[in-house]
């Protein structure tokens, strides 16, 4: 295969989420030869699988002040480079009959001191701007939260790196270091797709794996003190609120209600797992419970309001104390010189953080190294603009591309094709995404499967999720791989995982969606599941 | 998991299973290809839209507001209303005069029945009415309902309302524009069965157009504003006077019923269990023995019922149809159920004059090859349409009741002498 010649790199980076891939794409705008790894899709670990919260950090303000000012600083840069990503809805922090009133004074000074623009709002006021709101509440304070979408920010930070050079190979595990004389010189990876294997070669090499970067610096007997804490959300069938709710107290479970595109989500729950579990999440009844307990005394409509699905992440905590949550741990980002701390050189670890901070952890891993690379050149990813935030897009040209596509892809939108009804025709009609959007996302955005597709575009994560979209779109891809057998198999998985997350959620309207699903793929298209592809 | 038990949102929308019946039972979608059918306007769109009013499309204006996507719907989503109450919400465009002129259908009305003959006349003039589709943008193929000269509440008034007091039962009669500007001698037979039902008929306080043109046509303050009126009056005839409201038309019916709340969200909970439609209200009488019908053995009649789409969703289709077959020497044929295509003043408007034909054109052609003297139906439109399109008159079911009647005799089985 001709483009895998290339052996050698400046830096190989481990890891496809926002850091991984934000930090390919610092070094190669700052001209390194990069190799990225990721083990399945890009922003499939925690990136994927959290609020999708535009931190003010106000959250963070009275018990960690370092990382509500990271949060403050990140946002405001967020909302110019990365504006097809955000969504600056403000955040509301109120307090309730049975929270203490006087938290706020806190909270409040603990923001302004972080740079956060904290207002205290009448709470009448507050019920006029959000109406979703416990009509309750005693106080509230605006901040500026938002919204962000962490699978376009990826694909976003992946499209520059791309086109600076960087070369990202997804499905590509990394199963061994390469060592020699003690230093990191490259590592050994397994294509999951044909099942070779490769090593490529690079002085420095940059653990970016989230939790399971634990086991990468394993990999060169490195332990990382490293605290999985695993958070579970719920995601409502639509926008219930527009404003992002929060409780003004201590950070706890079920306190953040985000509107995050057609939905709203409802977390988190914290609570330790092993490491042996990471790679299977599945929420329980009693996180449901809870979220939805604590999620109704933000705004009681939920109580009423269909969920789609539960889905849990794992922070990538590193742990500094004895706390049993994790829920005390700073989320502070932490910048490992192996070299220093492990006499291990060639490998460095960036974790800890938050997907909000995502672009600065990127921006200190590519400083450090630049160091060891003996390179000086100046981060410029605070200014320059992602893919899809450069300009107004195709909307001005009076185009007809799909309205909901500009706000997925911002001015690359104008890449999806949109001439004839064919492409106009619709894919998913609950996320309305079109074959052309489809197309696109499989020619240019590095798809492998429905679920890569999902991420890309928001096929299936409707209301229906993937009971009309999901035959089409296995359709689309099966032309463009040429494989039908392949597409059919992809189906089923994608189905199967749709069905892992509507499970924990499966009463009311959704269960009876669900068989209706089952009823169309058994009954008419005679899709019938092996007992190992079933749960 | 209790807290969820009862999760039933008040955004009905997030009922629909995606199954796409309602589309396939849409007039629109086989004809017109910018309209994105019920399924996308209404729930998927409305799940769009509570995202950002960015997402809201001027081709929900194709919407006929039928309301065939509702009796499809197996999982009970009000499609039509999620459709209209975006409009109301989200439309840009303000309603034109054209839209202005069809959709004050009382006040033009009041107009054109004052000087009827002119009126008349005019209207049907092919320089007028290439005026009208010039500027007005209203099709000139079209034909408009002549005006009477004399309105039926004139009348009523000068030669009924004094008598109305000596039945035993009594009712308020909603008459609706068309009747009182159109066609009075549809009201003067509804008096005149009602009457030898054994009952009187009265007028209410005050009768405002219903409003489903303007709901249709984007002014729904102002169909809000007669909602109100209209309800006042029914109200008051209702629960002081015990006298329920009928009507001859069925949209009107079903707006007072249903759109009031849950378009205009103007409630009527307390007394709309007794608005009712005329035929259903007589054949409800019938068929508990209250009443009882003596026919004319000396006419024979052959019609076909259209049940026109407001009737559909009421899902009162029977009522009349069973009613006419109380008729013994009436033949009656049952037209397939679907849309003629006007829709109100829908079909009026030069942009929709194709759509609406093409909607209607099946029916049509059943119509023609019914062999029947007449289609029968509830609804005014359907009846321009109708007449327009086809080759047969249009009569209303409570028309052919009086007709078929024998009403004096009709009188004397129910106490009921004039």
């Amino acid at each position: 295969m001709e483009e895998n010649r290339q052996r050698e790199y400046d830096v190989i980076i481990i890891g496809g989420g926002a850091t991984g891939v934000g930090t390919a794409r610092d070094c190669a705008l700052r001209g390194l030869r990069v190799l990225l790894l990721e083990r399945f899709d890009y922003a499939s670990g925690a990136t994927g699988r959290n609020h999708g919260l535009l931190h003010s950090g106000a959250r963070y303000a009275v018990t960690d002040r370092e990382s509500a000012a990271e949060c403050i600083r990140e946002n405001m840069i967020l909302r110019k480079i990365a504006r097809h990503c955000v969504e600056p809805t403000d955040g509301l922090f109120i307090t309730l009959p049975e929270d203490d009133l006087n938290y706020q004074a806190t909270f409040v000074k603990a923001c302004r001191e972080a740079g956060i623009d904290a207002e205290i709002i009448d709470p009448q006021l507050a019920r006029r701007m959000e109406p979703s709101v416990n009509p309750d509440i005693i106080g509230a304070v605006k901040v500026p939260d938002g919204a962000v979408d962490p699978f376009r920010l990826t694909m976003a930070n992946a499209l520059d790196a791309r086109a600076h050079g960087a070369r990202i190979l997804t499905y590509h595990e990394v199963l061994d270091l390469i060592r020699e004389q003690g230093r990191v010189i490259g590592v050994r990876v397994l294509d999951r797709q044909t099942g070779e294997r490769h090593e490529y070669y690079a002085p420095v090499t940059v653990n970016a794996g989230g939790i399971w970067g634990h086991g990468i610096a394993r990999m060169a007997g490195i332990t990382i003190n490293m605290f999985p804490a695993k958070g579970s959300l719920l995601i409502f069938g639509h926008r219930v609120n527009h404003i992002v709710l929060n409780r003004c107290r201590k950070p706890a479970n079920a306190d953040i209600l985000v509107p995050g595109d057609t939905i709203s989500l409802i977390g988190t729950t914290s609570s330790h797992v092993n490491f042996d579990e990471v790679d299977d999440m599945r929420v329980t009844p009693d996180e449901v419970d809870l979220l939805l307990t604590e999620g109704c005394k933000l705004a009681p409509s939920l109580a009423s309001t269909r969920i789609l699905r539960a889905y849990a992440g794992v922070r990538p905590l590193v742990a500094s104390d004895d706390d049993p949550s994790g829920r005390n741990i700073s989320r502070g980002i932490v910048l490992l010189d192996h070299e220093t701390r492990d006499g291990v050189p060639g490998l460095i670890t960036i974790t800890g953080g938050k997907l909000m901070t995502y672009r600065l952890m990127a921006e200190w891993a590519t400083d450090l190294v630049c160091r060891k690379l003996g390179v000086e050149k100046r981060c410029e990813t605070r200014e320059l603009p992602l893919p899809g935030s450069r300009d107004a897009g195709p909307q001005a040209s009076g185009a007809r591309t799909r309205k909901s596509a500009i706000q997925r892809h911002g001015e690359q939108a104008s890449h999806i094709a949109s001439a004839n009804s064919g492409d106009n025709s619709l894919v998913c009609e609950c996320e309305d995404v079109s074959v052309g959007e489809v197309n696109y996302a499989l020619e240019e955005l590095n798809v492998t499967d429905l679920v890569d597709l999902r991420r890309r575009t928001r096929v299936g994560m409707g209301t229906c999720q993937g009971e009309l979209c999901a035959c089409r779109a296995a359709g689309l891809l099966a032309r463009a791989h040429h494989c039908a057998r392949e597409a059919k198999r992809d189906l089923a998985t994608f189905l199967n995982e749709r069905w892992k997350g509507v499970y924990p959620v499966a009463w009311g309207d959704t269960l009876r969606e669900n068989e209706f699903t089952q009823w169309i793929y058994a009954g008419v298209c005679d899709m019938h599941l092996t007992e190992e592809e079933t749960l | 998991m209790d807290l969820q038990e009862q999760n039933i949102s008040e955004n009905n929308f997030e009922q629909c299973i995606k199954c796409t019946v309602c589309t396939v039972y849409c007039p629109v979608v086989p004809i017109n290809p910018a309209y994105p059918g019920p399924k996308q306007a209404g729930p998927d769109g409305e799940r769009l839209r509570l995202k950002t009013g960015y997402f809201f499309d001027e081709a929900l204006k194709y919407c006929l507001n039928c309301k065939r996507c509702e009796v499809a719907c197996p999982s009970n989503v009000r499609i039509g209303d999620i459709i209209q109450l975006a409009r109301i919400r989200y439309g840009k465009s303000r309603p034109k005069l054209r839209d202005r002129l069809l959709a004050n259908t009382d006040f033009v009305g009041s107009l054109a029945t004052t000087f009827a003959p002119i009126t008349n006349a005019t209207l049907g003039l092919a320089p007028v009415k290439a005026v009208m589709d010039g500027v007005l943008k209203i099709d000139r193929r079209r034909t408009f309902p002549s005006y009477a000269g004399q309105t039926f509440e004139q009348w009523f008034r000068r030669h009924e309302a004094s008598r109305q007091d000596r039945y035993a039962g009594h009712v308020s009669f909603f008459h609706g524009c068309y009747i009182n500007y159109n066609y009075p001698d549809l009201g003067k037979d509804l008096v005149h069965v009602m009457n030898a039902l054994g009952y009187g008929v009265h007028l209410l306080d005050r009768e405002k157009c219903c409003g489903v043109a303007l709901i249709a046509n984007g002014m729904s303050d102002q169909a809000r504003r007669q909602a109100r009126i209209n309800m006042e009056s029914i109200r008051r005839s209702v629960k002081e006077l015990d006298r329920p409201v009928i009507a001859a038309s069925s949209t009107c019916t079903f707006t007072m019923r249903d759109e009031y709340p849950h378009v205009l969200g103007v409630d009527n909970a307390d007394v709309r269990d007794r608005i009712d439609l005329a035929t259903r209200f007589i054949y409800k009488l019938v068929d508990s023995g209250a009443v009882r019908l003596c026919f004319r053995d000396d006419v024979s009649l052959r019609v076909a019922y259209h049940i026109p789409c407001h009737m559909e969703r009421l899902g009162w289709g029977f009522y009349s149809i069973s009613l006419l077959r109380m008729i013994p020497s009436l033949q009656l044929t049952v037209l397939p159920s679907q849309c003629c295509g006007i829709a109100g003043t829908y079909g009026f408007k030069k942009e929709n004059y194709a759509t609406s034909q093409g909607i209607g054109a099946p029916l049509f052609e059943a119509i023609e090859k019914a062999g029947v003297e007449y289609v029968v139906t509830d609804c005014e439109t359907c009846k321009w349409q109708i007449e327009m399109s086809t080759s047969r008159k249009v009569q209303h079911p409570i028309s052919v009741l009086a007709r078929m009647l024998d009403l004096e005799r009709t009188a004397e089985l129910n106490n009921a002498k004039r």
